[in-house]
């Protein structure tokens, strides 16, 4: 029983789920539309629910390292407190204004921005340390970023730049991200068959 | 011309100089913020989640508008908490197995279509005659051999040491100035969030900016 529930139950319902979703964009019947809108209110709900277990293994995983005292005591205290502080104004209400609001404005926003604006020094420094142009790629690298990057500037804008920065981006880089996507769908669709098929079960833990 | 006396802007103020002392050196005020940080996006993503995907997915339909249809995910949600314990945690492959195959089965036309065939029918060169002029066929024409050599490097080249075609080499020219023109791009993004940082410090809270 334990085998049929853990990995042969699972592979029937990838395999029918998996062949319903892919046959139902070829269908324009009504039947198909409606089995795509269900499936797919379905699946947004099941995924949430599976956002209650992370909250519960959030408070799992601190609770345990308050309670061991590691060393990361404050830390945990702090993670926890403000998880519940959240978890508790929202209860209240999300609107503009409330408490949950005010904090995601002046607390969560602030620090999200900074922190990823620190980026802007340590990419400054790693730069300076990794952009040799030892080889032709490596030019080919250095002189795209620098012309971007003085291409946004006022700067760059007067010595007509920011031209070669619309032509890079909309030529050049277009056609290597057009040549990244292809591969990637490639690669999705062939990783998604192999799913549907029970060719690749990784997903069940080997 | 004023410093401000809102309470919220002297948080976010200490925050932001909070973090920015990491640059001197990692230190207890920035781990004590950092943990805040983790605290504060953990709870909000799960109230938003919450708020927009389970109450309007499973919740209402089920509890409020009484539609048994709906126990179904609801049952299949359940069971991710079969994780608790480790004697049943293999149940949580069952609703793992509904969101994967449907993900893959809804994915795969949808995927093929925008990644691969939108890409290659936007990629695809025509006559001169069909652009409206020279420079717009030049560019068509780089589009298309860069697509094209980007794809032969990644599919047909074969290790460091192999030696590297015409073709692999200008594939890989291509993608070196696609990866510097996304660095360039990044920087000036956190460049763009520092300078945002910097007139919230100076103008909204200490009111030397305007």
């Amino acid at each position: 029983m334990k085998r049929f529930l853990s990995r042969t139950l699972p592979l029937l319902m990838v395999l029918i789920f998996g062949v319903l979703g892919a046959i139902q964009y070829f269908v324009p019947h009504k039947v198909s539309q409606v089995y795509y809108r269900t499936i797919l209110t379905w699946s947004i709900g099941v995924s949430s629910m599976a956002v209650i277990m992370a909250a519960i293994s959030f408070l799992r995983y601190h609770y345990k390292k308050i309670m061991s005292s590691e060393g990361d005591t404050l830390y945990s205290s702090i993670a926890l407190v403000a998880f519940l502080a959240m978890l508790g104004f929202g209860a209240f209400g999300t609107d503009k204004g409330s408490l949950f609001y005010q904090f995601y404005q002046n607390i969560f926003v602030p620090i999200n921005s900074t922190m990823f604006s620190l980026l802007a020094f340590y990419m400054a420094s790693a730069s300076y340390r990794a952009f040799r142009a030892k080889t032709f790629e490596a030019a080919l690298l250095l002189t795209a970023a620098i012309i971007v990057i003085l291409g946004t500037t006022p700067v760059g804008s007067s010595i007509f730049l920011d031209k070669v920065t619309m032509w890079i981006m909309s030529i050049p880089n277009l056609a290597q991200k057009r040549g990244i996507l292809i591969g990637v769908g490639l690669g999705a669709t062939a990783t998604s068959l192999k799913i549907i098929l029970g060719i690749e079960k990784n997903w069940l833990g080997g | 011309m004023a410093i401000s006396s809102s309470i919220w802007v002297w948080i976010a103020a200490f925050l932001t100089l909070a973090v920015f002392s990491f640059l001197y050196k990692d230190n207890i005020i920035y781990k004590m913020v950092e943990a805040l940080f983790v605290g504060v996006s953990a709870g909000y993503s799960i109230v938003i989640i919450l708020k927009h995907s389970f109450v309007p997915n499973i919740w209402k339909p089920l509890f409020v508008s009484h539609n048994l249809l709906y126990l179904i995910p609801f049952l299949l949600g359940l069971l991710f908490f079969a994780m608790l314990s480790r004697k049943t945690a293999y149940l949580t492959h069952i609703p793992f197995a509904f969101l994967i195959g449907s993900g893959a089965g809804f994915a795969l036309p949808l995927v093929f279509q925008t990644n691969v065939m939108a890409q290659v029918k936007g990629t695809m060169l025509f006559a001169p005659s069909h652009y409206p002029s020279l420079g717009a066929f030049i560019n068509a024409l780089i589009i298309f051999i860069g697509v094209l050599t980007v794809l032969f490097y990644f599919f047909f080249s074969r290790g460091e040491k192999t030696n590297r075609g015409i073709i692999v080499k200008t594939g890989i020219a291509f993608i070196m100035i696609g990866f510097g023109a996304s660095f360039g791009y990044t920087v000036m993004a956190r460049l763009s969030l520092l300078v945002g940082r910097l007139y919230f410090l100076f103008g909204t809270w200490l009111g030397i900016l305007h």
